[in-house]
C-alpha cells in the first residue's frame, strides 16, 4: 500500500512536470518566441485555458504527500523553506499575470506583467527542480526529520544541477509545445529554438540522471534524441509525445532510485526518511486509494476533453483586437 | 520575535487575506451560474449581460483566490511541520481529497468556461459554470472538515503518541463541520449579495445604460443577502450551542464571561477593560438570561465562566508546558488557557454586528429603489458601496474569533470523545530559524499588498466600464471570442 502511494505520488509529479513543464516553458520563452504583443498573446493563449488545471497537479502531489507520507511532507517542506517561499511567490506572480495582463490597454502595464510571467516561470521551474532533486539526493536531516544546518542547506552543486535540469527541460518542452499549438512564423521560430537550444538546455538533465542513476541516463538521452529528430522531421505531435515519454522516464529513474527512501539523510543513513517510517496508517491509505481510484480517471477524462476542445492551432489571425 | 509568533502572524495574514477572495468567489460563482441558466432558459438578453458583467468581476477575483490558495497547501509543512507530523494521518486526507475532487474540477472547468463561449454548445458551456461553482462549494466542505477536526477531533484513536484515523466518515460528518459549512457558505452569499447591491446601486445612480440589469442585480443581491442572514443566524446559533459543549472556554471568552452565571446574561456592549480575566472595571450592557438560552436553549441554565473553567482545564490538560527546548521561552512555563479576550469578545460582536448591518442595508436599498425609483443623492451609491465592506468584515471577524478563541490549542481537546488528543500551538511550529519565517512573512505581505491594489484597480475599472466594457467586440472571421 505504501509502495502504491509512492508510485502514485511519482505519477502526480510526472503529470505536473509534463503539463506545467510546457506552460513554464511558454512563459520562459515569451520574449524570445513572441516578438510583438500579438505574438505574445498567441503564446499565452495556447496555455490560457489549461495552465491552472496543470498547476493543480502540483497541489495534489503536495496534498497527497501530506495525506500518505506526513513525515516526508513535513521534513521536505520545512527544510526547503526559503526556496519554497520563492517558488510560491513566483507561482503567485505568473498566475495573476496571465489573467491581468490584457485587462488594461497600456504598454507599460503589459510589459510589467510580461516580465512577471518570464521571471515567475524561470524561478518557479528552477525551484521545482531544486525541490525534486533535493528529495532524491537528500538533505542534512536529523533523526526527527528536522534540518540540521543553514536555511540554504538545500542549495548545493548537485541540487543546482537538478534545478537547471528541469528548467532546461521546460525550455525545450515549451518550445516544442509552442510549435505544436501555433502556426506561421511563431511555429517556425519555436521549432528552430527548440532544436538549437536542446543540446545545451538538456545537458543538466542528463547530468542529474547520471549522478543519480549512472548509465540509466542513456535511456532518456535516447528518447530526447528521438524527440528532436521528429521535430526536425516536422512532426510536432510525435516530438511532443516523446518529450512526455522523456520526462516519464526521468521520473521513473529518479523515484525508482530513491525508493524505498523518500528523503535520504546526508548525515546518517539510519535517519533517512523512508516509505515505511513516514507513511500514514493502512486505513488512511486505503481511504485515499478509493478516492484516487475514482477521482484520478475522471480528472484524466475531463482534462483530456479540455485539450480536445482547444485542440486547434492558433496564430496571429485568431487574436481579437482588444478586450 | 520568536518563530512561534512570526509563524502565527504569517498564518493569520495569509489566511485572512485568502479568505477575502474565497467568499466572493463562492457566492458570486453560483449567482453567475444562476444568471447564465436564466439566460439559457429564457433567451433574455438582460440575463446574458448580467452573466457577462458579474462573470468578469468574478474572474478577476478568482485569480487572486487561486494563487493565494497555493500558499495554504504548503504552509502547514513549511512553518508547522511538527503539527503536520502529529496530525498527518487525519488532516492530510481531506486536503488531498479537496485537490482531487474539487480543485481539478474548479480549475479545468473554469478554463473551459472562460475560453469556451464560442467553442462549446450553449448547454455544455452552462454546465461548465455549474461544475466550477459547485466545486468551489465542495472545496469549502473539505477544508472546513479539516478545520472542524482541529476544533473537535473525531474519528480517531491515540496510537504511539499520535492520532490515528479510524473513520473518515466521522471526520466528514463531524457535527462541527455540519454547522460550520452552512454558516460559511451563507457568509459567502452575504458577501456576494452586498457586492451586487453596492455596485448595482452605483450604476442606477449614474443612470448607466441597461437599467434593467442593475435593478435586477440589486433585487437579486438584496434577497440573497437577506436569506443568507437568516441562514447565518440559524447556523450560527447551532455552532454556538456546539461550542458551549466542545470549547466552553472559547464561548466564555466570546462573552468575556468571568464568573459562572445562572441564568447567564448576554453582553451586548462593554465599556472598560475586557482584557482582564477577573472582569474588574468592566461595565456591560446586557440582556438577561439570553446567554443561557444561546448555550442550552433554556433561559435558566448555568453557563461556566472563565475563572471556573481555568482550573478545570489545568486539571485535565496540565498546568505547565513540558520542559522542551523547542518550546523556546514557553518551556516549563505555566499554560495560559485564556484566549486573547479583547480579540474574542470584540471579534464575536463585530461578526454579528457587521452581519446584521449588511442584511439591514440591503433591505433599505431595496426599499429605496421600490417601484423603479432611484434616489438622486450621492449618499445612495456611497451607502451601497460602503456596505460591501460589511460582510467581508463580518467574515474576517468571525474567523479571527474562531481561530484565536481556540488558543492556546491548535488541536482542541474533545471533552466528550477521544482521550489524550490535543496539541498546543506552541508545539506545532517548525524547527525553523526566525529569519526564515520573517523573510517569507515580509515577502508575502509585500506581494499581497501590491496585489490588493492591483485587484482593486481592476475591479473598479470593470465596474465603471459597465455592460459595454464586458461584451465581446465584433471580431473578424476566425478570431477567438475570448483571448487573454
Amino acid at each position: 500500500m505504501e509502495t502504491l502511494w509512492f508510485v502514485l505520488i511519482a505519477v502526480l509529479w510526472l503529470g505536473y512536470l509534463f503539463l506545467e513543464g510546457f506552460d513554464f516553458g511558454v512563459g520562459m520563452l515569451l520574449p524570445v518566441l513572441g516578438r510583438d504583443n500579438t505574438e505574445r498573446r498567441v503564446m499565452i493563449n495556447t496555455i490560457g485555458p489549461v495552465w491552472d488545471g496543470n498547476e493543480v497537479w502540483l497541489i495534489v502531489a503536495i496534498g497527497a504527500t501530506f495525506a500518505a507520507f506526513p513525515g516526508w511532507y513535513a521534513a521536505l517542506l520545512s527544510a526547503a523553506y526559503l526556496p519554497l517561499t520563492l517558488f510560491l511567490i513566483a507561482l503567485i506572480g505568473r498566475g495573476v499575470a496571465f489573467d491581468y495582463r490584457g485587462k488594461v490597454d497600456n504598454p507599460r502595464w503589459r510589459k510589467a506583467w510580461d516580465s512577471t510571467i518570464v521571471a515567475g516561470s524561470w524561478i518557479a521551474t528552477l525551484c521545482v527542480g531544486l525541490l525534486i532533486s533535493t528529495t532524491v539526493l537528500g538533505l542534512p536531516i536529523d533523526a526527527n526529520g528536522d534540518r540540521v544546518g543553514s536555511p540554504f542547506a538545500a542549495i548545493r552543486l548537485d541540487t543546482v544541477i537538478g534545478a537547471l535540469a528541469f528548467a532546461g527541460y521546460a525550455l525545450v518542452h515549451g518550445a516544442v509545445f509552442t510549435a505544436l499549438k501555433t502556426e506561421g512564423e511563431i511555429r517556425e521560430r519555436a521549432r528552430r529554438v527548440a532544436i538549437t537550444l536542446a543540446p545545451v538546455a538538456l545537458l543538466p538533465l542528463v547530468a542529474l540522471l547520471a549522478i543519480v542513476a549512472g548509465l540509466w541516463a542513456a535511456v532518456v538521452v535516447a528518447i530526447l534524441g528521438l524527440a528532436m529528430w521528429r521535430l526536425v522531421a516536422d512532426r510536432d505531435g510525435q516530438s511532443f509525445a516523446l518529450m512526455g515519454l522523456a520526462i516519464a522516464a526521468t521520473v521513473a529513474i529518479l523515484f525508482g532510485s530513491l525508493y524505498p527512501n523518500v528523503l535520504p539523510s546526508t548525515l546518517n543513513d539510519a535517519w533517512s526518511l523512508t516509505v515505511a517510517n513516514t507513511a500514514s496508517s493502512p486505513y488512511t491509505l486505503k481511504v485515499m486509494t478509493w478516492v484516487a481510484a475514482f477521482g484520478t480517471p475522471a480528472v484524466l477524462v475531463y482534462q483530456g476533453w479540455t485539450y480536445w476542445v482547444f485542440r486547434k492551432r492558433i496564430g496571429v489571425r485568431h487574436i481579437p483586437a482588444a478586450h | 520575535m520568536e518563530v512561534l509568533e512570526l509563524a502565527r502572524w504569517q498564518f493569520g495574514i495569509t489566511t485572512v487575506y485568502h479568505f477575502l477572495m474565497v467568499p466572493l468567489t463562492i457566492g458570486l460563482s453560483l449567482l453567475v451560474a444562476a444568471m447564465q441558466t436564466a439566460w439559457v432558459r429564457t433567451g433574455d438578453e438582460r440575463y446574458y449581460k448580467m452573466t457577462k458583467f458579474w462573470g468578469k468581476l468574478l474572474l478577476i477575483n478568482f485569480a487572486m483566490g487561486v494563487v493565494t490558495g497555493i500558499v495554504q497547501e504548503f504552509q502547514f509543512g513549511m512553518a508547522w511541520s511538527a503539527y503536520s507530523r502529529f496530525v498527518g494521518d487525519v488532516f492530510g486526507a481531506p486536503l488531498a481529497m479537496e485537490g482531487i475532487v474539487a480543485f481539478f474540477v474548479e480549475s479545468t472547468f473554469l478554463g473551459l468556461w472562460i475560453f469556451g463561449w464560442d467553442k462549446l454548445p450553449k448547454k455544455a458551456h452552462l454546465a461548465c459554470a455549474w461544475a466550477f461553482s459547485l466545486a468551489t462549494m465542495a472545496s469549502a466542505y473539505f477544508i472546513l472538515a479539516a478545520n472542524s477536526w482541529m476544533q473537535h477531533p473525531v474519528g480517531i484513536v491515540m496510537d504511539e503518541g499520535r492520532p490515528r484515523l479510524t473513520s473518515i466518515w466521522a471526520v466528514l460528518t463531524n457535527n462541527t463541520v455540519l454547522a460550520a459549512f452552512p454558516h460559511t457558505i451563507a457568509g459567502a452569499f452575504a458577501v456576494a449579495g452586498a457586492f451586487l447591491v453596492g455596485i448595482a446601486a452605483w450604476h442606477l445612480y449614474r443612470r448607466s445604460q441597461d437599467e434593467s440589469v442593475w435593478r435586477g442585480s440589486l433585487k437579486l443581491g438584496t434577497w440573497v443577502g437577506v436569506v443568507a442572514f437568516g441562514a447565518l443566524s440559524i447556523s450560527g446559533d447551532l455552532q454556538g450551542k456546539l461550542m458551549f459543549e466542545q470549547q466552553p472556554m472559547k464561548m466564555a471568552a466570546a462573552e468575556a464571561l468571568c464568573h459562572t452565571e445562572q441564568p447567564a446574561s448576554f453582553s451586548v456592549f462593554a465599556i472598560g477593560d475586557v482584557t482582564r480575566p477577573d472582569c474588574e472595571n468592566v461595565k456591560s450592557i446586557t440582556v438577561p438570561a439570553l446567554l443561557s438560552f444561546l448555550a442550552h436553549n433554556d433561559f435558566s441554565s448555568e453557563v461556566k465562566g472563565i475563572q471556573d473553567l481555568v482550573p478545570m482545564y489545568q486539571e485535565k490538560y496540565g498546568e505547565f508546558y513540558p520542559v522542551d527546548e523547542r518550546l523556546g521561552e514557553l518551556s516549563g512555563k505555566p499554560i495560559d488557557y485564556v484566549p486573547a479576550l479583547p480579540v474574542t469578545y470584540w471579534g464575536f460582536r463585530l461578526m454579528i454586528g457587521f452581519g446584521a448591518v449588511s442584511a439591514g442595508l440591503g433591505v433599505f436599498m431595496l426599499w429605496l429603489t421600490r417601484r423603479n425609483r432611484t434616489p438622486t443623492g450621492w449618499w445612495f451609491p456611497a451607502l451601497g458601496l460602503a456596505g460591501i465592506a460589511a460582510p467581508f468584515l463580518a467574515n474576517s471577524a468571525g474567523w479571527i474569533f474562531t481561530e484565536m478563541g481556540r488558543q492556546p490549542f491548535v488541536v482542541v481537546p474533545n471533552p466528550s470523545g477521544v482521550d489524550g488528543v490535543w496539541m498546543f500551538t506552541a508545539q506545532a511550529v517548525s524547527n525553523s530559524t526566525p529569519g526564515e519565517i520573517l523573510t517569507s512573512l515580509i515577502a508575502l505581505t509585500a506581494v499581497y499588498s501590491v496585489l490588493a491594489v492591483v485587484e482593486f484597480h481592476l475591479i473598479r475599472k470593470y465596474v465603471r466600464g459597465g455592460i459595454p466594457g464586458v461584451l465581446p467586440q465584433k471580431t473578424d472571421d476566425g478570431a477567438l471570442a475570448f483571448a487573454y
